[in-house]
């Protein structure tokens, strides 16, 4: 009796544990722990460390759309461009400056973006929606660039001065309050979207990734999914945007460039494609080297990081973290 | 009466190709009904235009009396029309459990649900085992797709569709690509199907197909020639000119 009970009691603490492991306490971890450490390590760099999680948020986002459904799109910094301007004129314009709030300002605006964005592009398949995207982003610059009265157009946005976080917490010069911010909102978004991409939607995602006409046999909307992929995506990638508002307090056109678009997709193919641990990574190694080279010689970074894809998408095609992590299964299954 | 299942005067060319010429057809709840016909006849083609995958040119097709014509494929589903592939379309990289439990949810209307997994779901997980019971595929339930057999993904096509709960059912060719020696197992979960569903199924086997239906279509270059019971079919003189003599005698030797 007793055996069997704790038998039974333990079976469930297995799986309460794998449970947690599967809604991404692994990965929540890790961001907290490689966080630390990158704190310990760079205190004079964290407006880099931020700029690095604001983006793993754009690129995080980028997966959703098109790593786990397919969809191929060079015009995603339009979400995160309307999350950063979204917050920025929230707080320049509006006096809209805690923070907690100018990132939901953030999350929306980059939501009704992304939903745009999703209305236009999922118009068109293959090219023609690659087409279509680079349309977009390119739209979303000029509009930014006219208003100017509202964006500040190419001089920028600025004014922004958030308040302190929970009244306590004040953005100081060395940039640790906005740091941490970051960490924590990477942190959320992150278990967020395990979450997400586990669900029934989430499969749902990654059927019409595989199998568009399968996933109509079934009975659902190939383009609603796209749809309501996208809005998420938005938030994800509007409270980066937010976050680099808060944490710069400027907002660029740079935001909302195509040249971002473009980067975020190559740190997403380094990464890994489909998994949210690839992307993260992808930027974590992009940005690094963009950062480290680009000091050592500001002219020949762009062709390392060109070197670097190529040989990725030769040898490990999954990119750094998938294929690492199919190297793995299979050294494993070798063994079992 | 209104039939539960009717197609009327349905018509498809591609460029100058008439591949559906005028086609019409019903069937009632239970029927067992098979769509024959030679190479190219347009027989993929006429379930593509039923299911909704491609628009025909004219003509109309109804489910349960509503015209459901205009309605796309998804929506068709949803009423119960569902249909199966020539060539397996399954996801590579997804378990059996993992397309039964889709396909259940979707039913269900839960697809939409972004948290929460369905082995939480014991109404799910019940079912989903069940079915894969039914088809011989429990031992694989957590293997990827792309690790079985085709004879297996074949079963799991047949799954799918049982998950989806159809009304009307239209399997296009369910033994394609299997041996025959391994058909036996495909041809129990054609038998095990509810006996009040409509099933439509395209086969070139003929002995599987004179087992199997009460009623025989043939299609030839995109017009049925032949309606009618499966011993009548081979006696027919248009049916065996259209096939020139390949299956004419497959029914004497079943
Ligand atoms: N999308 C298309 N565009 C042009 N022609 C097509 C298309 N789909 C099918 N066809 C043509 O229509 C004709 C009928 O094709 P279909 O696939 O319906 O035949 P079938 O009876 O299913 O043949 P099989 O027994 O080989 O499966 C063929 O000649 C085929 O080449
Ligand atoms: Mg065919």
């Amino acid at each position: 009796m007793t055996v069997a009970s704790t038998d039974h009691s333990s079976a469930a603490n297995l799986s309460i544990a794998r449970r947690l492991a599967d809604g991404g306490l692994i990965g929540a971890l890790a961001i907290v722990v490689i966080g630390a450490i990158g704190y310990y390590l760079f205190p004079n760099n964290l407006a880099l460390l931020t700029r690095m999680t604001a983006i793993a948020l754009l690129v995080l986002s980028l997966d959703l759309v098109t790593g786990y459904c397919g969809v191929a799109t060079l015009g995603h910094a339009a979400l995160f461009g309307a999350g950063a301007y979204g917050a920025g004129i929230a707080a320049a314009h509006f006096g809209i400056s805690e923070p907690l709030t100018m990132t939901l300002v953030g999350a929306l605006t980059g939501s009704a973006a992304g939903l745009v964005s999703g209305v236009v592009i999922l118009r068109a398949h293959g090219l023609a929606q690659l087409v279509l995207s680079i349309a977009v982003i390119h739209l979303f610059h000029e509009a930014a660039n006219k208003a100017s009265a509202w964006t500040g157009g190419s001089d920028g946005l600025s004014g922004i001065m958030p308040e302190a976080v929970f009244g306590l917490f004040e953005f100081d010069l060395w940039g640790q309050t906005a740091y941490i911010y970051g960490l924590v909102l990477l942190t959320v978004v992150f278990v967020a979207l395990r979450i997400l991409v586990r669900s029934p939607f989430g499969m749902l995602a990654r059927g019409v990734r595989e199998d568009r006409i399968r996933i109509t046999a079934m009975g659902a909307s190939v383009n609603s999914v796209l749809l309501r992929m996208y809005v998420i995506s938005g938030a994800v990638a509007g409270i980066g945007g937010a976050l680099s508002a808060i944490s710069t307090q400027v907002v660029g056109l740079d935001s909302l460039s195509f040249t971002l678009s473009a980067e975020a997709l190559v740190m997403l193919v380094l990464g890994g494609t489909g998994s949210l641990y690839g992307a993260m990574i992808g930027t974590m190694v992009f940005m690094w080297f963009e950062d480290t080279l680009s000091a050592i010689n500001p002219f020949h970074w762009l062709t390392i990081i060109g070197a670097l894809l190529v040989a990725v998408v030769l040898f490990a095609p999954k990119g750094l973290y998938g294929s690492t992590a199919g190297f793995v299964s299979r050294l494993r299954r070798g063994r079992g | 009466m209104s039939a539960l299942f009717e197609v009327r005067n349905l018509r498809k060319s591609f460029g100058g190709l008439v591949v559906t010429n005028d086609v019409s057809l019903a069937m009632a709840p239970g029927d067992r009904v098979a769509l024959i016909g030679p190479n190219g006849a347009g027989k993929t083609t006429f379930v593509n235009l039923v299911a909704g995958n491609l628009r025909p040119d004219s003509g109309h097709v109804f489910l349960g009396g509503e015209d459901v014509t205009r309605l796309k494929a998804a929506k068709r589903v949803r009423r119960g029309l569902i249909r199966s592939f020539q060539v397996t379309r399954l996801f590579q990289d997804m378990t059996p459990e993992e397309h039964v439990a889709l396909a259940i949810l979707q039913r269900e209307r839960q697809a939409g649900k972004m948290f929460g997994h369905y082995s939480g779901k014991p109404e799910v997980m019940d079912e989903v085992r069940k079915i894969l019971d039914r088809l011989g595929l429990i031992e694989l339930s957590h293997l990827k797709v792309r690790e079985i057999a085709y004879g297996q993904q074949r079963l799991l096509e047949i799954a799918l569709a049982m998950a989806l709960r159809p009304r009307m059912l239209l399997l296009d060719e369910p033994a394609a690509g299997v041996p025959q020696s391994e058909t036996t197992r495909i041809e129990q979960a054609l038998n095990s199907l509810p006996p009040d569903l409509a099933v439509l199924m395209i086969d070139h086997d003929m002995d599987l197909v004179f087992r199997f239906a009460r009623r025989v279509v043939v299609l030839a270059a995109g017009t049925v020639i032949f309606d009618g019971s499966p011993k009548d079919v081979t006696q027919d003189q248009r049916v065996r000119e259209a096939y020139l003599g390949n299956y004419a005698n497959a029914g004497s030797t079943a």
